[in-house]
C-alpha cells in the first residue's frame, strides 16, 4: 500500500476526531458549577444521547456495566450511534438487539468470553450493517487515556507485524529519542460515557470499589458523562474516602439512582452475575421471532429498568444474586482455602 | 483422538500438562477458559507463587472459584491490588510480565494467532470472533507466550485469515524487525494431540513431546503446516492422581472447562 492510500484508508476508519484544540474548546465551556444532576435515566438519554453519537460503555462487558441505560437507548430507539467495542460483551449484545450503532472500533465484541458467541451479535455484525476498524484492548484504554490526558496521541508497542494495522486508524512512527518504531494511537473523545458504580452524590462525585477497568481515563475522556449508581449518598461519604473516587462531580453530567444497575452483569461487592438469564439471552437470540417477543417483555414493552427486575424475579432473585457475590466488603470473610496458594 | 484410558479426558490431560509449563515464580496474565483452569492448578501444584494478573485490573487474588470473565468479582478476591487495564498492559509493556497463556481459532507454523474472523474477505467475513480483546498486546508484549488448543487441520493452518497477534510473524528477527519488543514470542503450545515448543534457529512449532497414544502420522494428518518433532520424540507424562484430584476438586468443581468435549 503506498502512503498516500494508507492515508485514506486510516482517515476512513478514524470515527472520532483527536483534535485536543477541538476538545479543549468544549471542555472549556462545560459547566463546573455545583448543581444537582439527579435525574431518571428517561430524562439522561433524552438530554444526553443524541443519535450519531459515539458512546464508550463503562466496565467489563458483563461486569459493572450501565444496563439500565443501555436498555433505556435501547428503549428509546437510539441510531447510527458509535461504538468504543472495548471488552464489549452483554452492554454489545444489548445495543445489537436495538441496532443501535453502525460504526465500532473493536478490540472485543460479539462474544461473552466463556459464555461464547452470541447470535445476535453475529448476525449484526455478519450483515455488514456496522462498520468496523480494528484495536486491542490496551490500544483502545491507551486512546482513553491520551484523549484523558489531552494528547492527540500515545506511542505504543503493539499491533505491529499483524492484520490488525491494515483494518485501523494506527500509525507508525519513530521515537524522537531513540529512533524506536512506535505505533501511534489517536485520543479517543466520545460523546458520551456510561458508567455504573458502587455510590455517588447528587453532584456526580463517584467511586467505585474493586478494579476500574478503562473507566478512570472514560470518565475523563467523554464529553458528556452519565452515572447510574447503586447508591446514592451525601457528599460527606465521598470524603471519607478520596481515593476511591472515581470522578469528580464537574465532569458529570447526569447523576441517576438505578440499584441493581448493573444487571444481569456482576457488580462487585454486590451482586454476582445472573448467569440462567445470560444463558436464557444466548439460547432466545437463536430464533429471531422469539427474540423480538423477548425484547418485547423484557425491553420494549416495559415502562424502566425496574420493571426489567420486576420480571426477572424482582427483590428475591437479586437476594440470591448477593448471596452468589464472592467479594464481601469485610475482608475476613475472605477464605482461603486449605490447599490453595498462598 | 480419545486418551486410551479411562483416568482422564483429553481438556484434562491438556489442562494439566499446560500447568506443568509454568514455572514458579514468575508472573502471568491469563485468560479465561484453559489457560485460567491451567495457572490455578499450576498454583495449586508445583507453582504456589505463580503470580496471576488480569487484564482488567485484578492482581495476584486468591482464586477460590474459576473466574468466567477476566473482569468478575472471582478475578478480585484476597488481591493484592484492584487496579485497571492501562496499568496492567504497562507492566507487560515495561517489561514486567514473564507469560501470557492465551487460546485461538486458528494457529500457524510461527505461533501466529487468528482471534478476529473466518473468511477470505474482511468486510464479507463468514464468522465474526471476538477480536484481539487483550491477546494482541500480551503477545506482542509479554516474554513468553503460551496456547493452548485443539488440534486440528483448520486450526493448526498454514495461512491464518487473519493475523491478531503476533507469533515470530515470518521467522527469525521479523519480530524485532517489525518494532516489536525484542525477545519475546511464542513459548509453547499444548493441544489435543502434543506438547510443541519451536525450533530455536527456524522458529518454527515443533513437537517435543506426544500425547500417551498418539503418533507422528496423527500430528501430520492433523496438522495443515509441516511440523517440525524433536528427535528422541518422548511421550508427555500422564497427569498424575493427585493433578487430576487438584483440577477436578479444587480447580473445575463445576466441570465449566473440563466437561467440555474434546473437538
Amino acid at each position: 500500500m503506498n502512503e498516500q492510500a494508507q492515508s485514506v484508508s486510516t482517515q476512513e476508519r478514524l470515527f472520532s476526531s483527536p483534535n485536543v484544540e477541538d476538545a479543549r474548546s468544549f471542555f472549556m465551556q462545560k459547566p463546573r458549577t455545583l448543581t444537582s444532576k439527579l435525574m431518571s435515566v428517561s430524562e439522561a438519554v433524552d438530554r444526553y444521547v443524541h443519535d450519531g453519537d459515539y458512546i464508550a460503555s463503562g466496565g467489563f462487558g458483563g461486569v459493572r456495566i450501565a444496563s439500565a441505560v443501555l436498555h433505556e437507548m435501547v428503549r428509546k430507539h437510539k441510531k447510527n450511534l458509535g461504538l468504543a467495542g472495548h471488552t464489549a460483551t452483554h452492554d454489545f449484545q444489548i445495543l445489537a438487539a436495538g441496532r443501535c450503532f453502525n460504526r465500532c472500533d473493536v478490540a472485543y465484541i460479539v462474544g461473552l468470553e466463556m459464555r461464547g458467541l452470541s447470535p445476535n451479535a453475529r448476525r449484526y455484525v455478519e450483515s455488514g450493517a456496522v462498520k468496523m476498524t480494528e484495536w486491542s484492548n490496551a490500544t483502545l484504554a491507551w486512546r482513553y487515556k491520551a484523549a484523558s490526558m489531552g494528547v492527540p496521541f500515545l506511542p505504543t508497542r503493539v499491533l505491529m507485524g499483524t492484520d490488525i494495522i491494515k483494518y485501523s486508524a494506527a500509525k507508525e512512527i519513530e521515537c524522537p529519542f531513540t529512533g524506536q518504531r512506535l505505533m501511534a494511537v489517536p485520543a479517543l473523545f466520545p460523546d458520551v460515557a456510561i458508567i455504573h458504580v458502587h455510590r455517588a452524590d447528587m453532584y456526580g462525585n463517584c467511586q467505585i470499589d474493586g478494579i476500574t477497568i478503562a473507566d478512570y481515563d472514560v470518565g475523563r475522556s467523554a464529553k458528556r458523562v452519565i452515572i447510574s449508581t447503586e447508591r446514592l449518598v451525601d457528599t460527606d461519604e465521598i470524603r471519607k474516602e478520596p481515593l476511591k473516587t472515581l470522578l469528580p462531580f464537574w465532569l458529570v453530567d447526569a447523576v441517576c439512582h438505578v440499584p441493581y444497575g448493573s444487571y444481569p452483569g456482576n457488580m462487585p461487592y454486590e451482586y454476582f452475575s445472573d448467569e440462567d438469564h445470560l444463558a436464557e439471552w444466548m439460547e432466545v437470540e437463536q430464533d429471531m421471532g422469539a427474540f423480538e417477543k423477548f425484547l418485547d417483555k423484557y425491553i420494549y414493552g416495559v415502562r424502566d429498568f425496574s420493571e426489567y427486575l420486576e420480571l426477572k424475579g424482582g427483590e428475591a432473585r437479586m437476594a440470591e444474586l448477593r448471596e452468589l457475590e464472592p467479594l464481601k466488603r469485610d475482608a475476613d470473610e475472605v477464605v482461603t482455602r486449605a490447599g490453595g496458594s498462598r | 483422538m480419545k486418551p486410551n484410558n479411562t483416568r482422564y479426558n483429553l481438556m484434562e490431560l491438556m489442562v494439566c500438562v499446560a500447568a506443568r509449563q509454568l514455572e514458579d515464580g514468575k508472573t502471568s496474565v491469563i485468560g479465561t477458559g484453559m489457560p485460567l483452569s491451567a495457572a490455578m492448578l499450576a498454583q495449586k501444584t508445583a507453582s504456589p507463587n505463580l503470580v496471576i494478573l488480569f487484564e482488567a485490573g485484578g492482581v495476584a487474588p486468591i482464586l477460590q472459584t474459576l473466574p468466567i470473565s477476566v473482569a468478575d468479582s472471582n478475578t478480585q478476591t484476597g488481591a493484592i491490588l484492584h487496579t485497571s487495564m492501562d496499568v496492567i498492559f504497562e507492566a507487560c509493556q515495561r517489561g514486567t510480565i514473564d507469560y501470557t497463556f492465551l487460546g485461538g481459532a486458528q494457529i500457524d507454523m510461527y505461533g501466529n494467532i487468528n482471534s478476529s474472523m473466518i473468511g477470505k474477505d474482511y468486510d464479507h467475513p463468514k464468522v465474526r470472533l471476538p477480536g484481539s480483546g487483550g491477546a494482541n498486546d500480551l503477545a506482542s508484549l509479554c516474554w513468553k507466550t503460551l496456547i493452548i488448543t485443539p488440534h486440528d487441520k483448520r486450526r493448526f493452518t498454514n495461512k491464518l485469515d487473519f493475523l491478531t497477534s503476533p507469533g515470530y510473524l515470518t521467522g527469525p528477527g521479523a519480530r524485532e524487525r517489525a518494532g516489536l519488543p525484542a525477545g519475546g514470542g511464542p513459548y509453547k503450545v499444548i493441544s489435543t494431540l502434543a506438547l510443541m515448543g519451536y525450533d530455536p534457529e527456524t522458529k518454527r512449532m515443533r513437537v517435543e513431546s506426544l500425547h500417551p497414544g498418539v503418533t507422528k502420522e496423527i500430528v501430520v494428518e492433523n496438522t495443515g503446516f509441516e511440523m517440525l518433532f524433536v528427535d528422541p520424540l518422548p511421550e508427555t507424562p500422564e497427569p498424575t492422581d493427585h493433578e487430576l484430584k487438584v483440577l477436578r476438586e479444587e480447580v473445575d468443581p463445576l466441570r465449566l472447562v473440563i466437561g467440555k468435549p474434546g473437538q
